[in-house]
């Protein structure tokens, strides 16, 4: 008993322990690599690309108009995040991408996006344009039919952060808070 | 006589015993590194597309807050991995940090059945907790 308790206490020698300094919230992605490219339409009437937001940092997310739950807590995070960042906020841009382009146009987008911040931008496309979308990115989705007919989509809801050179920096997966976003956007934009 | 010697035998033993739960429930716990890796090997997307279903990475992971609360995931395979909420390109790592005791359950395509899931533990600050941590560490060395 005595040496299995003795060689207890030699596997758990202290050590020194040494956090990584200024780590992030979300995932970070290392080496840093460029961003997937993004050839959408954008809600805003102008073609959706990253290059249009060289300069700033990029909160990119996939979903739709139509979803009840993940989306609007996602879009209301984010919304909260540029709100709490004031002034910093000019350099944060959010890009939201359907993952139901069959219901989802830019107008669509536009109204829904809007109604949490008129700064979103959002991605649509034909069915073919969103799955080279979705899969640069690795977003899953699948359409679960109700009994009436209409259908929901079960999507991924991660958020990517991209740097403002357009590297894909770090990944926040679904349900961090307003200062967690925060927390990781100050660091990116002070890099 | 002889109930004599075999006390003067177990006492200090059990005293050593004692002393040792005491150091392993009441002293903090320290290690030198919060990450844990997990590596995917190179070959395994052709492993998958020839039909191997040999798991590479567990399908459960336990991590503890405040000790190792930070999976490490590294894609040294020739294409990109879907691992839960990213996508890791060739030579890419992921350092993904917890910070709330819960189970998560991720997609990853390194994964036969596509599912991983991650038990994401209380920091054990109890000392019996620190006990049974200890011991648990322990016994998946040896």
């Amino acid at each position: 008993m005595l040496l299995g308790v003795a060689a207890l206490a030699n596997a758990a020698a202290p050590q020194i322990a040494a956090p990584p300094e200024d780590l992030f919230k979300a995932g970070i992605l290392s080496p840093v690599m460029p961003a997937p490219a993004l050839k959408l339409a954008g809600s805003d009437g102008k073609p959706l690309n990253l290059e249009r937001f060289h300069g700033k940092v990029v909160l990119l997310a996939f979903g739709f108009s139509n979803c009840g739950e993940v989306c609007p807590i996602t879009l209301a995070t984010l919304a909260g995040a540029r709100k709490k960042l004031g002034a910093d906020a000019a350099a944060v841009q959010v890009v939201y991408v359907t993952v139901d382009p069959e219901r989802d146009d830019a107008a669509q987008m536009r109204k829904f996006l809007g109604s949490f911040d008129p700064t979103f931008v959002g991605g649509v496309g034909t069915r073919g344009e969103i799955d080279v979308a979705q899969k640069s990115y690795g977003i899953s989705s699948t359409k679960n039919m109700n009994p009436d007919g209409s259908y929901t989509i079960g999507h991924s809801s991660s958020i990517y952060m991209i740097d403002r050179t357009g590297g894909l920096r770090a990944v926040m997966p679904y349900g961090h808070t307003v200062d967690d976003f925060v927390h990781d956007l100050k660091i990116l934009l002070r890099t | 006589m002889n109930r004599r010697k075999s006390l003067s035998v177990a006492a200090p033993l059990l005293a050593a015993a004692v002393a040792v739960l005491a150091w392993a429930g009441f002293t903090p716990i320290h290690v030198s590194s919060r990450e844990e890796l997990f590596e995917i090997p190179k070959g395994t997307y052709a492993r998958r597309a020839a039909g191997d279903k040999v798991e590479i990475l567990p399908s459960r992971i336990r991590l503890t807050l405040g000790l190792n609360d930070v999976l490490l995931l590294r894609n040294r395979d020739d294409v990109p991995q879907v691992f839960g909420p990213t996508i890791m390109m060739p030579g890419q790592e992921f350092r993904l940090p917890f910070e709330q005791a819960a189970s998560y359950q991720f997609a990853c395509t390194a994964h036969a059945s596509g599912q991983m899931t991650i038990d994401v533990e209380a920091e054990p600050v109890m000392p019996w907790s620190r006990i049974h941590w200890r011991l648990r560490e322990w016994r998946e060395k040896h």
